[in-house]
């Protein structure tokens, strides 16, 4: 959005020192870059399996989501290994063997993410306990406070 | 000269900042029942700095407009040769012209709050004050200090560097204004909750004057969003409408507190009941706009939306916020205790149910919040995560349904205390209704979890929204409750096209050679033609796409692929149709080896209702606006009469009448 | 004691705003390591990349510890890692490249112009071997062992003062 627009627009006066000026190759996309595979079954897999890929080259975008040629190629990894029957868990773990847990936008519970699944559960108990609190002894008090 | 002026006007801003501040405070030492000599500035010293601060956007805003080169601000942002439209726009596409927007409005909604709100204790008034002159003093610092807007060059520039030619959008106009206006909104809030915290004034008169505030920086927040959400969905070319990016987490974490916030103050303002609640969500709700303020400018987490980034202003904004938001945190620890408890309620009861809207409203944001500077933390310890959709979706909506359930019975329960009972038909109805529209789409299909209760629920809200008005006379309903059948409505409109789009949406991406016809959603989509076009400023390659729906006549779609040469840059420029069914979303690609081109189709069922129902849940925080305005008004003058009764009675030398109460 | 909960937003706030002004602190890394250093070298064989060279499979890596180079005739920064690789061959390191999405004229005319530091160069048309040694953009080097371990990785061009490095951690992984 504006944040982007606003980015790109700097990019003139600032960013060149920052990040390494990159070409574009005159390629074209890995066969199934763009293109769908013919059971829309294995699409479907794919299609939500690369809405949780982080594309590597990107600002923040899962490889769905981008036009960089390195997603493109992620893409077709996706499709291609779908196709020749992996299931889609496979294909995250065979990125995470090689990215680490950054390329996967579905946090694993693993020694460095508990704390974000421990959290909502902790979450849950506050809540229950405010709403105890706040609701649950009305009734003692106004029954005290009629006392 | 004009730049000087404008530059003169901000250090006199500042100044009497820093005087509304001092004076603001002096109040707070009066001893009770006397003024402080030195009180009696605070309301004249926000007012002058108002103009001031807008006078000086206005000179930065007519800089731009006649593109004046000297400056270093307009030579770089700025082109001679662009529509007018977007020079004035541009005043604000960039961080210093967008940071006086922001203290333009800051200082203008403190010189409103001064010079029209009278019905605060002058105490508390200066104390509010002193707040948002300190607030005021902190940006002024910032902007003066470190982003001075008004830089001269050397030797003016002959020509300017331009705009990218993706700024030159309408998107840019609405955006981001609106959402600075709302996160400026939450500031006065913020102040007042802190005026009536240090004095002890926490009460439903403090309420009622704090809400028109609060629901106002809701809204614009709502639009903001909204807006923003649709200028991402067409702008950037894959058809997604949120992505759960940090930039926009940002923006979602001050809506989620002013939410909870608007009806927590509404409960204060009607029962005075929750008060150390709506303080404590005042100041959570600033701090969250400051907060993303500071992830976005500071670039400290990474974004598709990532801009103008600088580690300096952003340890600039960390500072104050240290300040601000640390401050306020441990004056409310240290007075919070004195509050006393407000009026109690039942569980069964409006005050119950919004009670529980209001703690499941700070559990998604603690989720949200948690979710988006997770990253952040791994990162101190140099591990890498993402967190995304698959993590927000389940964790937001585990608190997101029980409280859309409670949301549509909330309304039709009564204040203080309630039976269950007596709404039986209507718990009944909203039950069937969720059930029912849960086991209908299931019939048709499998589909994802998350969407399938998206749309039950939306099925018994659109119903429940409505349910208040049941048995009332239409004409009577006051106009405040309209507004919150509207905006209640409007989540519902919003949700169901969350579910829809989620639970129905379909891709088609293909190599297509000219003549080639591809189906998508009862749609035949033909590619014509391919032409090269060239812009003011980019060539494009655009498709002609005829769009036949059940063999009728063709509409014609033309996405074009964008490349500009200032900067060199490609963009997707997507070409929508608009059904009131959904949208129609095409974008091409780059043509393949063999001749053929890249095309990619969405057909996306009902996603313009995700807008529609943003849009109708700010029409009702407007609705509720105008109807308290409405009422107050009548209040005032109404109270204004009887004084001017009593005042000639008393003329008459006659004894005054008992007052009523 | 009793409202000692009425702390915890501030104590919250404390923590974030440490954790925050610390990050800020800290060069942003842009950089994705690979989570391959220390694992086999994936299988593959690919093809040549120009007529000059033979092609480049996980069979070359035998004998002494090479580099894999990825890189790309249409990369700015490889040209600028040219030279140092150059010198790196000087010191009789063998280096084998592998260049992703490149056509075989660009990939002649980048190495007659650049200089040809390379003994083999394998051509990686869809980025497969890249992705699979969790290699995340070009130019990278990895050091790799007489045993097809991977040992080192350098992320971004090759400078002066990493051909040291990399002659350093070439002779660990003897």
């Amino acid at each position: 959005m504006i944040r982007w627009m606003i980015a790109a627009l700097l990019a003139l006066i600032a960013l060149p020192l920052a990040v390494p000026v990159l070409g574009q190759d005159s390629m074209p996309p890995a066969p199934y870059a763009y293109n769908q595979l013919d059971d829309p079954r294995l699409e479907a897999e794919a299609a939500a399996l690369m809405q949780t890929l982080r594309c590597l080259k990107c600002q923040s975008q899962s490889i769905a989501d981008s036009d960089a040629p390195m997603a493109g190629d992620m893409r077709h990894q996706v499709r291609a290994r779908i196709l020749a029957g992996e299931s889609p868990e496979a294909i995250r773990g065979w990125l995470i063997a090689r990215y680490g847990d950054y390329v996967s936008y579905e946090p694993a519970v693993s020694s460095t993410t508990w704390p974000l699944f421990a959290t909502p559960v902790l979450v849950i108990l506050i809540v229950v306990g405010v709403l105890v609190r706040r609701l649950g002894k009305r009734r003692d008090d106004d029954a005290e406070a009629k006392a | 000269m004009i730049a000087e002026i404008g530059l003169a006007a901000l250090w006199l801003a500042a100044a009497l900042a820093v005087l509304q501040m001092v004076s603001g405070a002096a109040s707070l030492r009066a001893a009770p029942g006397e003024s402080n000599p030195l009180a009696i500035y605070a309301r004249p010293a926000a007012v002058v700095q108002a103009f001031l601060a807008v006078l000086a956007f206005l000179l930065l805003l007519r800089a731009f407009a006649v593109t004046d080169l000297s400056l270093k601000l307009v030579a770089t942002n700025s082109h001679s040769m662009k529509p007018f439209i977007y020079k004035l726009t541009g005043t604000w596409g960039n961080h210093e012209g967008s940071m006086l927007l922001w203290v333009g409005v800051l200082a203008a909604s403190g010189g409103l709050l001064a010079a029209f709100e009278k019905r605060l204790p002058e105490r508390t008034m200066g104390a509010t004050l002193a707040v948002q002159g300190f607030v005021a003093l902190g940006f002024y610092a910032f902007l003066l200090l470190s982003s001075n807007p008004f830089e001269r060059l050397p030797i003016p520039a002959v020509e300017g560097n331009g705009l990218n030619p993706l700024l030159q959008d309408i998107g840019l106009a609405i955006h981001p204004p609106t959402l600075y206006a709302g996160y400026v909104g939450l500031s006065v809030a913020f102040s007042l909750a802190m005026g009536a915290l240090m004095t002890s004034e926490v009460n439903p008169a403090f309420a009622r004057v704090m809400r028109p505030w609060v629901l106002g920086a809701w809204v614009l927040l709502t639009l903001g969003i909204t807006a923003g959400s649709y200028w991402a969905y067409y702008e950037l070319g894959w058809g997604g409408w949120w992505f759960w990016d940090p930039v926009e987490n940002a923006s979602l974490m001050p809506w989620l507190a002013a939410t909870a916030l608007m009806h927590s103050v509404s409960v204060l303002a009607a029962r005075d009941a929750l008060r150390t609640w709506t303080i404590m969500l005042g100041v959570l709700a600033f701090s969250m706009s400051m907060l993303g303020t500071f992830l976005v400018r500071s670039g400290v987490l990474t974004s598709v939306h990532a801009f103008a980034v600088d580690p300096e202003r952003g340890a600039f904004i960390l500072a104050l916020l240290g300040l601000y938001i640390g401050g306020a945190f441990t004056i409310f620890a240290l007075c919070a205790g004195a509050v006393a408890e407000g009026k109690r309620f039942a569980v069964t009861s409006r005050e119950g149910a919004l009670v529980f809207n209001n703690v499941m409203l700070s559990a998604i944001l603690a989720i949200v919040l948690l979710g988006t500077l997770y990253p952040l933390l791994t990162e101190a310890f140099n591990v890498r995560v993402s967190v995304g959709p698959p993590y927000f979706n389940p964790a937001g909506a585990i608190f997101a349904i029980p409280m859309l359930l409670v949301m549509a019975v909330g309304p039709l329960l009564r204040w203080k205390s309630d039976s269950p009972k007596r709404i039986q038909f209507e718990l009944m109805l909203i039950a069937a209704l969720v059930i029912g529209a849960i086991a209908l789409v299931s019939f048709f299909g499998r589909f994802p979890l998350l969407p399938l209760l998206g749309l039950g629920l939306a099925a018994g809200l659109a119903v429940a929204a409505f349910l208040p008005l049941r048995g009332r006379n239409l004409k009577r309903v006051p106009v405040a409750t309209w507004g919150m059948v509207v905006a209640h409505f409007g989540i519902a409109v919003s949700l169901f096209g969350m579910a829809c789009e989620g639970a129905f949406s379909e891709e088609r991406l293909a190599a297509v050679a000219p003549g080639g016809t591809e189906q998508i959603g009862g749609f035949a989509v033909t590619l014509e033609a391919v032409t090269p076009i060239a812009g003011p400023n980019w060539t494009a390659m655009e498709a002609r796409l005829a769009v036949r729906q059940d063999g009728g006549e063709p509409v014609f779609l033309t996405p074009q692929a964008r490349s500009f040469w200032s900067p060199p840059q490609s963009t997707s420029e997507s070409a929508l149709l608009t059904r009131w069914n959904g949208q129609l979303y095409a974008v091409i690609g780059n043509q393949a080896e063999d001749g053929r081109w890249q095309i990619r189709i969405w057909w996306k069922p009902f996603v313009t209702f995700i807008w529609y129902g943003g849009l109708l849940v700010g029409l009702g925080g407007i609705l509720s606006i105008v109807g308290r305005m409405r009422v107050d008004l009548k209040r005032r003058s109404a109270s204004a009469k009887g004084a001017q009764r009593r005042a000639d009675i008393e003329a008459l030398g006659v004894a005054a009448p008992q007052p009523a109460e | 004691m009793r409202k000692l909960y009425l702390w915890l937003p501030l104590a919250l706030f404390a923590f974030f705003a440490g954790l925050a002004a610390y990050m800020l602190t800290q060069e942003k890394d842009q950089f994705v390591e690979s989570a391959m250093i220390g694992q086999p070298l994936p299988a593959f064989a690919l093809e040549p990349a120009f007529d000059g060279l033979p092609g480049a499979a996980k069979a070359d890596f035998t004998g002494k510890p090479k580099l894999l180079n990825i890189w790309a005739s249409w990369c700015l920064p490889c040209i600028a890692e040219a030279p140092h690789l150059e010198a790196l061959k000087r010191s009789g390191v063998e280096i084998i490249g592998i260049a992703i999405r490149d056509k075989p004229a660009d990939v002649a005319n980048f190495l007659a112009r650049h200089g040809n530091p390379y003994t083999r160069i394998g051509s990686d048309r869809i980025s497969e071997v890249q992705l699979a040694i969790g290699s995340s953009g070009v130019p990278e080097t990895f050091v790799i062992d007489a045993k097809g371990m991977i040992r080192y990785q350098h992320i971004g061009d090759v400078g002066a003062d990493d051909v040291p490095t990399l002659l350093a951690e070439l002779e660990k992984a003897k």
